[in-house]
């Protein structure tokens, strides 16, 4: 089997701050990681070659530092590696994106045919969900998405059967390789990285792919310029204009803190408490 | 960017900001109207309210989409959907549509938008919406904007200013399709507005046909396994939430959380980091990669208000926040603020607002 995942390496998001004065993105020492959605699609495939054999391939689009992102996938387990990097690709969009990964990927499948390309569910900065979804047409790979359970694969007939999660329930769906699936987050546990695998990593000569090398023929088809949208303003969201009503329970004693906050709701919304009259079960 | 900069986005990197001419033929809003084993989610309804104003700032039409099986009731989901605003319902109806799939749902879709082209395309960010979106706005080489917090006209350009959350919510962002169309966005459910339903509204429907039979699509729907009853999370659409967070400490001291909710006949939320501890189940996450929700009431105890669970929560009408922390970012837009530590404070709200139901309902009774 041949295995592809998708990769990007992101700021974390969880530790970005705004400045307040100019709105703009601090990243000074802000870790750059490996897209904590794309793990659970790496370990997905690391799972199904343990399984079935055969070779995983790590891609990521970006600039020359995402090679870090694409070592750590190395020390997990990853075979091997490629980065596509151009500085034509900034600025590129979603649909610049999954152009560029997409010829990336065809290039990839010319060495050796591709079975599953894997990405995560959406990234923590852009949290689209778009990229995956893009690449799987432009390909005319089968698109499964919000993927939880890989149920079933057999080789032969090249089929796979996977469990996606839908509004109110799980589909059960059968389809034929070589397909896109997007993983959601929660369904396997990623594995321990061994100290010989990091220091094979830290070695590990990351292919490094220009936009020719990856097979991009459409240069009007890649950054800025191969992207329909357009960002036009970015901003930090309005502080709210008053702040809460405070109570505090050294001042008073928590019932009574209790009692004046019941009571302030319910005269400000009664009908909010003619609701919870409604449901209470007392 | 100064707001001069910010009116007329620049014209960078050699790319095309203005509509080519035979795009400006494209004309109406749509709004994908997604429905499940005979109802269609209340998300479609919003996004109707959403499209209406839409459309009556352009002066277009607002129109649904409804795919599915024969056997499924597509025309009463038309009539509903006239009642939210819709004036043209265009319904494509085969038995290969029963049960949702990527392929002939794409087929579907951009088929309609390339017969009867439409100037803006709107779905609910589920996972059907974002799957079909995706699929659909590469399909069309045009511009898709996911999760959007807001939808406006552009007075200058006509174009639709699409604004969403980057960066986990740390940002927010203005996006433009200015040179392509469909203009695409999905929107998450309970982000808008649900409108108020005009039960004399009708419309009409235009049908279509599909052109793909069963042997043409390679996906094959085996099965749908169907959520428990008792398992059923129906946080997006709860009235009041009790919410705990790690200020918790212990998935024991979580137990509170349940026990105040029981009380007011309340629906259970959780933070992120609570979540991934594995104290609750994930349909119970509020936030920018859980759920979005509009209740009445929201109580969150032990939560500190990072952005991430803000932009999740912050449209409920009533905030009431328990922290031991006083600068806890949760007081800025919390309504209500209790500094106190909530393993306290919780079983006493608990207590207090059972004595305050218990004599109500004396009362009146």
């Amino acid at each position: 089997m041949h295995i592809v995942v998708c990769i990007k390496q992101v700021p974390d998001s969880a530790q970005i701050r705004v400045h307040p004065v100019t709105n703009t993105i601090m990243r000074q020492g802000v870790p750059a990681i490996v897209n904590p959605y794309d793990l659970f699609a790496l370990e997905e495939a690391l799972r199904l070659k343990d399984q079935f054999g055969g070779k995983v391939t790590v891609i990521c689009m970006g600039p020359p530092q995402a090679e870090d992102a694409l070592k750590k996938c190395i020390a997990f387990g990853a075979d091997d590696a490629v980065l596509v990097t151009d500085r034509s690709f900034a600025g590129a969009d979603t649909l610049a994106t999954s152009y560029a990964l997409a010829a990336a990927i065809r290039q990839l499948g010319r060495e050796q045919q591709v079975d599953i390309v894997f990405t995560g569910k959406q990234t923590i900065d852009g949290d689209t969900a778009q990229v995956g979804p893009g690449i799987a047409k432009r390909l005319g790979l089968q698109l499964l998405t919000y993927v939880s359970r890989i149920a079933e694969l057999d080789i032969e007939s090249a089929r796979i059967t996977v469990e996606r999660r839908a509004e109110g329930g799980v589909q059960v769906l059968k389809t034929a390789m070589p397909c896109l699936i997007t993983m959601l987050e929660g369904t396997n546990e990623m594995r321990f990285a061994p100290l010989e695998n990091m220091i094979h990593a830290a070695r590990y000569p990351v292919r490094r792919w220009s936009k020719e090398a990856a097979g991009i023929e459409d240069l009007t088809k890649i950054g800025l310029k191969g992207s329909p949208t357009v960002v036009s303003k970015v901003f930090g969201p309005t502080p709210r204009a008053e702040k809460a009503l405070m109570q505090s329970v050294d001042d008073a004693s928590p019932r009574d803190v209790a009692l004046n906050v019941i009571q302030k709701i319910f005269t400000q919304h009664p009908t909010l408490e003619r609701d919870i009259l409604a449901k209470a079960t007392v | 960017m100064s707001e001069a900069e910010a009116k007329k986005p620049a014209a960078r990197g050699g790319r095309n900001l203005e509509l080519p001419e035979h795009l400006k033929a494209y004309k109406g809003v749509w709004v994908f109207i997604e429905h499940d084993r005979g109802a269609a989610h209340p998300v479609s309804w919003e996004l109707l309210g959403e499209g209406r104003k839409l459309a009556d700032t352009l002066g277009v039409s607002l129109c649904g989409v409804i795919m599915g099986g024969p056997d499924e009731p597509l025309d009463a989901i038309a009539n509903e959907a006239y009642t939210f605003g819709a004036e043209t319902c265009y319904i494509v109806r085969d038995p290969v549509l029963k049960g949702y799939r990527n392929e002939p749902f794409t087929k579907g879709m951009t088929d309609l938008v390339n017969k009867y082209q439409p100037e803006i395309v709107l779905l609910g960010a589920t996972t059907m919406g974002r799957d079909l979106a995706g699929s659909v706005a590469t399909t069309l080489a045009t511009g898709l904007t996911a999760d959007c917090t807001e939808l406006r006209i552009d007075p200058a350009t006509r174009a639709l200013a699409a604004t969403r959350p980057t960066f986990g919510g740390s940002l927010l962002c203005t996006i433009m399709t200015l040179a392509y169309r469909p203009q695409m966005a999905t929107v998450r459910p309970r982000v808008m507005q649900m409108p108020d339903a005009d039960p004399a509204r009708s419309g009409r429907i235009v049908e279509d046909s599909l052109g793909m039979i069963e042997t043409d699509i390679v996906t094959k729907l085996l099965d749908f396994i169907a959520d428990q009853n008792s398992n059923q999370v129906n946080l997006a659409y709860a009235d009041i939430i009790v919410s705990g967070g790690k200020g918790l400490k212990s998935p024991d001291n979580f137990k509170l959380v349940w026990d105040l909710a029981r009380v007011l006949g309340a629906e259970v939320g959780a933070t992120r980091p609570v979540v991934q501890s594995g104290w609750v189940e994930a349909e119970r996450q509020v936030g920018q990669t859980g759920k979005t929700v509009r209740p009445k009431l929201y109580i969150a105890a032990g939560i500190s208000g990072a952005i991430q669970h803000r932009v999740g929560m912050e449209g409920a009408d009533v905030i009431v926040a328990i922290n031991t922390d006083p600068n806890a970012p949760i007081f800025d837009f919390a309504h209500h603020g209790i500094v106190g530590n909530a393993m306290q404070v919780l079983p006493v709200l608990t207590e207090t607002f059972r004595e305050h139901i218990a004599m109500r309902s004396r009362k009146a009774a």
